[in-house]
């Protein structure tokens, strides 16, 4: 798994798309939390914090503790995970798959307060085949002291190629 | 007394043939089309929030636009990124393959049954009014293709395509792809569809679920 573009410096990127999700961010700047992410050696913390109330405290880093930003949405998140070296996000599909076609290593928090939360099954299903870790926001710490990034696998991306050809087929074209 | 009699006698009869083309359309649906029955079908592309949207794109991006035109996309109106997605998908295609006119309807937005977290006791209204307001588009647009994957915005449309295909109005084939976050429960949209035969063709992207529904095809994931 790549770090980020390097100036000795290591984001992690936290988001939760377009949800309200501020149990997740006031997990990430809680202090035992940041610590961690300290002491793995990330230097800056960015928050997307979507349609969530609570907003962190920022902080500059200058005292050498970690850095914290954040800010509501982007109409890409593409190059904020590019650049980071570790992404935390919301259990939703589509930042998910972003984050996995980009060779990012990935903690997936799942959102409890979510009524019927099939999103857990996809989250739980990547972390089986190795592929990202998942977590609670009360587990997050837990799971950044005991992660292991070497030992993620990386994401082959599917495609629709299968599908249309069902559908072609199904519909008389012949195969190409 | 006699006008009561042939009334209830015509109702009988218009029952039993309504029931046997509802038999009929079941038995079709699902039947592959014969070889070149036709250059091209008009599509109707129904599109989701959240990451429904991006795996529908995902399957447009390889499917030939030739056989697939001219195409439709509908979103929910409280959806505002997915018709913006589309126009993007569309423009970004060479131009041959466009669609002959920029039409209003080509991209249209529908009231939603429900809303996520919307209680079910309010949903009946709402889902009505969606329902006639599919009527509505679906009058206009008339597919031969529907691709949908699991919004709720769906059932409406995919309900009045099969009255469509009862009342040989339009011979619609619905190909539903159920969406990569469900892995060992359908959706309730996927049910549905799968349950009432609705769709003639189903596919799930993940293993476990083809297990548990055997007539859906198991494609892989789309992402």
């Amino acid at each position: 798994m790549e770090d980020g573009e390097n100036d000795g410096k290591r984001l992690v990127f936290v988001t939760v798309g377009t949800t309200s999700f501020d149990a997740l961010v006031k997990a990430v700047v809680s202090q035992n939390v940041k610590e961690e992410l300290h002491k793995r050696g990330y230097t800056h913390l960015l928050i997307q914090m979507g349609r969530g109330i609570y907003s962190p405290p920022k902080c500059d880093g200058a005292d050498g503790s970690l850095a914290v930003d954040y800010f509501t949405f982007s109409s890409s998140i593409a190059d904020y995970i590019r650049s980071a070296s570790l992404v935390i996000s919301h259990a939703g599909s589509g930042s998910i798959f972003e984050t996995l076609k980009l060779g990012k290593p990935l903690i997936v928090v799942v959102n409890e307060d979510l009524m019927d939360n099939h999103q857990c099954e996809l989250a739980e299903e990547l972390e089986e085949r190795k592929h990202l870790y998942c977590a609670r926001p009360h587990t997050l710490h837990q799971t950044l002291t005991k992660m292991e990034l070497d030992s993620l696998v990386r994401y082959t991306p599917g495609d629709g190629t299968p599908v249309a050809r069902i559908i072609d087929r199904f519909l008389g074209f012949p195969d190409d | 007394m006699l006008s009561k009699c042939t009334f209830g006698s015509l109702l009988i009869v218009l029952s039993f043939f309504l029931m046997v083309r509802v038999l009929y359309v079941l038995y079709r649906c699902g039947k592959p089309f014969p070889k070149g029955a036709s250059p091209s079908f008009t599509t109707l592309i129904v599109l989701g929030s959240g990451g429904h949207t991006a795996e529908m794109l995902s399957l447009l991006s390889v499917l030939r636009m030739d056989r697939y035109t001219p195409r439709f996309y509908i979103a929910a109106a409280t959806d505002n990124m997915s018709l913006q997605k589309a126009r993007s998908f569309e423009h970004s295609l060479p131009d041959k393959l466009l669609a002959v006119k920029e039409d209003s309807l080509r991209f249209s937005q529908i009231y939603r049954s429900r809303e996520v977290g919307q209680s079910y006791v309010t949903s009946v209204w709402t889902t009505i009014v969606a329902i006639v307001h599919a009527l509505w588009l679906m009058i206009r647009i008339r597919p031969q293709v529907i691709l949908c994957n699991g919004p709720g915005t769906c059932i409406p449309l995919c309900v009045i395509a099969f009255l469509f295909k009862v009342l040989g109005i339009r011979w619609s084939s619905i190909f539903y792809v159920e969406s990569v976050a469900r892995v060992k429960k359908l959706s309730l949209s996927g049910l549905l569809l799968y349950n009432l035969r609705m769709a003639d063709q189903f596919f799930v992207q993940w293993p476990q679920l083809q297990k548990n529904y055997p007539r859906a095809h198991y494609v892989g994931c789309l992402m």
